[in-house]
């Protein structure tokens, strides 16, 4: 494998991996805070997309302009989510809990169908198109775009629940929700915080992707099993450990493909998945 | 003596029935099975719109088009004029659910003969309670070369199976050498891996080393990629002059951006019909779907050689707002293909029709498909079935071969990404 193969190879890598940390970040979020598994996560992924399109197909909006309305769209849509639905099962067993969230992926499916029908879209026209050259390979600018945005976004929810009193309350109701409430914090508050940032990040990573990735109704199932691989591999609860897990799992699946061949990249993924999960169960940045 | 009196019984019982069933032929109660939700409802309700037209035909005539068969309307000739009526089933594009469906057409709303179901997995499962049940299933477009090899007595399939559109990528290499002189040796396979991809994998390379071709690079890689760049990748660095691949529209239109964006250009990307003759992915992919060639089964200016094509396509477009695709014209000819088995069965005995289909002969001045008409052989399979090749240039399907049929010269190569407009 030649050096400029290699590095193609390598910013593919991360910055397909980026997108999936920004996926999983929303995933590990709510369930860090809330110990609940959100099914339905790459639907609030798909409605990002969609918003994004819709906005595009409309008023001819760049994707990349009406991030902030697809960001608040989405904040909305997770929070309403768990006040409706979420909010009523937040003691109900696990396995109440578990088909709750997928039913609501089925729902949000059903109705993506049924109002867009399964057509692909795509937004053709961003200012974000085309690709640059550096150093003798090629990447692609919606890429590097998506690939920017997602470590921002990212920063960004690091600096928020570490540097702000808000964030404070939800790592707080994140590590002893019982704790939390006697101190005064509004666990009810924070998890529906919780959902809304959640839904947010997956809103940003579908715009992001929705200037290079075709939308449909079911894309969200393309995403959402490197996701829960992601989250696990980085530790349940963990923003870095997503981070990196993200990177990681990208980086293995475009460089692993592309070395062992294609056809094995996602078993080399879940391979490696595997092994951490045997000599490190709680992931990289997991807490024992 | 008490011999005598049960086939006495017997003989009056067999008469009654069938005065009974000769009376009762207002309808002839079709089954059709085809996706209306799920991932392949667009595709669906294309299907059912050519179905809805054929029976329509049938029932009610088509002014104008003497050429096509049933075209005077009133029903079923040699039925008293019985019409055709449809019983739809929606499958989702479930295998279970389809043969469920299959078994409530046939036990609760009896009827006589089934067609369906598109994808290939589900018209297996439909298509085995049609022959437990024994009901002559129709399948006008599912295209797994195994469902013929079942040793069926009740299926039927109209349309080509994969491994005669692969054969006909060699034949198309063949052709190109013998009459324009282009040398194709290098080849790249670029395949799915579900049933599909798998199989046509296998038979690419099989027939490359039959023929003497080489296969540069064989890559199946995972059906719904969110990314294909170490696919693309190992595909330049292979370098093959043409690429063949079998892709579902998502993975299709993902691996064009990614051949763009890594500037990968082959000679030819000679692509297996599904995501690629998808309405969508011209639209979406604007120019940079031009050049490509695909397999296809149908194409709207194949009328300039065959008048029906174009007259039967106004009659759909003027109902639908749409032309017909390689779906639906199929779909339309295998429900008329059923009609014409039924009719000179002349009864609704489901063993009668089995016997007609068996029997079935329309020549191809009689159907809007490319083929050299309609027989089936001891399998149920349509020995006419045939494909052709399409190449996208402005946005449209344009046949390029068989070269006898092509109502425009193939492009060759492609023009590489950096020298396009």
């Amino acid at each position: 494998m030649s050096l400029e193969i290699f590095l193609q190879t390598l910013a593919s890598g991360v910055l397909i991996g980026l997108i999936y940390a920004l996926v999983a970040i929303g995933l590990t979020m709510i369930f860090g805070v809330m110990d609940i598994i959100n099914f339905s996560h790459g639907e609030f992924l798909m409605f990002g997309m969609y918003s994004s399109f819709w906005l595009y197909a409309l008023y001819a909006l760049d994707p990349i302009f009406t991030l902030p309305l697809t960001t608040l769209f989405l904040f909305g849509f997770g929070v309403m989510v768990y006040k409706l639905v979420i909010s009523k099962i937040v003691t109900a067993p696990m396995v109440s809990q578990l088909f709750t969230t997928f039913g609501l992926m089925l729902l949000f499916r059903g109705i993506a169908q049924f109002f867009w029908k399964p057509d692909f879209r795509t937004v053709d026209q961003s200012i974000v198109s085309g690709s640059v050259q550096i150093a003798g390979f090629q990447i692609g600018l919606p890429q590097v775009t998506a690939g920017v945005g997602a470590i921002l976004i990212t920063a960004g929810v690091y600096l928020f629940l570490t540097k702000t009193k808000a964030g404070a309350a939800l790592e707080a109701t994140a590590a002893d929700k019982d704790a939390a409430r006697l101190m005064g914090i509004d666990s009810q508050k924070m998890f529906a915080l919780a959902w809304g940032i959640g839904a947010a990040c997956a809103g940003i990573a579908g715009a992001l992707l929705s200037t290079f990735f075709p939308i449909f109704p079911e894309v969200g199932a393309n995403f959402i099993l490197i996701a829960f691989v992601v989250v696990n591999l980085g530790g349940f609860g963990s923003i870095v450990g997503a981070l990196i897990a993200g990177v990681l799992v990208g980086v293995i699946e475009v460089v692993g493909g592309f070395l062992l061949g294609p056809q094995y990249k996602l078993a080399i993924v879940l391979v490696l998945f595997l092994a951490v999960l045997m000599f490190r169960p709680q992931g990289l940045m997991g807490k024992a | 003596m008490f011999g005598k009196t049960i086939k006495r019984v017997v003989q009056v019982g067999v008469a009654l029935s069938f005065s009974v069933s000769a009376y009762a032929q207002q309808e002839v109660k079709i089954g059709v099975i085809y996706p209306l939700t799920g991932a392949a409802a667009s595709s669906g309700a294309e299907m059912k719109n050519a179905l809805e037209l054929a029976a329509d035909i049938i029932n009610n005539g088509a002014k104008g088009i003497p050429d096509l068969p049933f075209s005077a309307g009133g029903g079923l000739p040699n039925l008293k004029g019985a019409k055709i009526k449809l019983i739809f089933a929606d499958h989702q594009g479930n295998p279970q659910v389809g043969a469920t469906e299959a078994e409530r057409l046939i036990t609760q709303e009896k009827v006589i003969a089934l067609v369906g179901a598109y994808q290939s997995n589900v018209t297996a499962t439909a298509s085995q309670v049609a022959e437990r049940n024994k009901v002559p299933f129709l399948n006008p477009e599912s295209s797994s070369a195994t469902l013929t090899q079942r040793n069926f007595k009740w299926f039927f399939r109209t349309t080509a199976h994969d491994d005669l559109f692969v054969q006909n990528f060699f034949d198309f290499f063949k052709d190109m050498e013998a009459k324009k002189g282009i040398q194709v040796k290098q080849l790249g396979a670029f395949n799915e891996n579900t049933l599909w991809g798998n199989e046509t994998t296998k038979l690419e390379t099989k027939l490359a080393q039959e023929k003497g071709y080489n296969l540069v690079k064989t890559i199946t890689y995972p059906a719904k990629s969110t990314q294909l760049t170490s696919e693309v990748q190992a595909l330049k660095a292979g370098g093959p002059q043409v690429v063949m691949q079998s892709s579902y529209l998502g993975d299709a239109i993902l691996a064009m951006k990614t051949y763009k964006e890594l500037g990968f250009s082959p000679d030819m990307i000679l692509a297996n019909n599904a995501g690629f003759t998808d309405t969508e992915f011209i639209r979406t992919l604007g120019k940079d779907a031009d050049y490509v060639i695909t397999r296809e089964v149908w194409s709207l200016d194949l009328a300039k050689k065959n008048p029906l094509i174009k007259q039967v396509n106004d009659l759909f477009n003027s109902r639908y707002k749409a032309n017909f695709t390689g779906n639906s014209s199929r779909t339309f000819t295998g429900l008329m293909t059923l009609a014409d088995a039924i009719n000179r069965a002349g009864s609704t005995d489901t063993e009668a029709v089995r016997k007609a289909l068996t029997e079935t002969n329309i020549p191809g001045s009689k159907l809007i498909m490319p083929w050299k008409g309609i027989k089936f052989d001891a399998t149920g399979q349509n020995v006419y079935g045939s494909g052709i090749l399409v190449q996208i240039i402005d946005g449209k399907y344009n046949t390029v071969w068989p070269f006898d049929l092509a109502t425009r010269d193939v492009t060759w190569p492609m023009p590489k990404w950096d020298q396009r407009k």
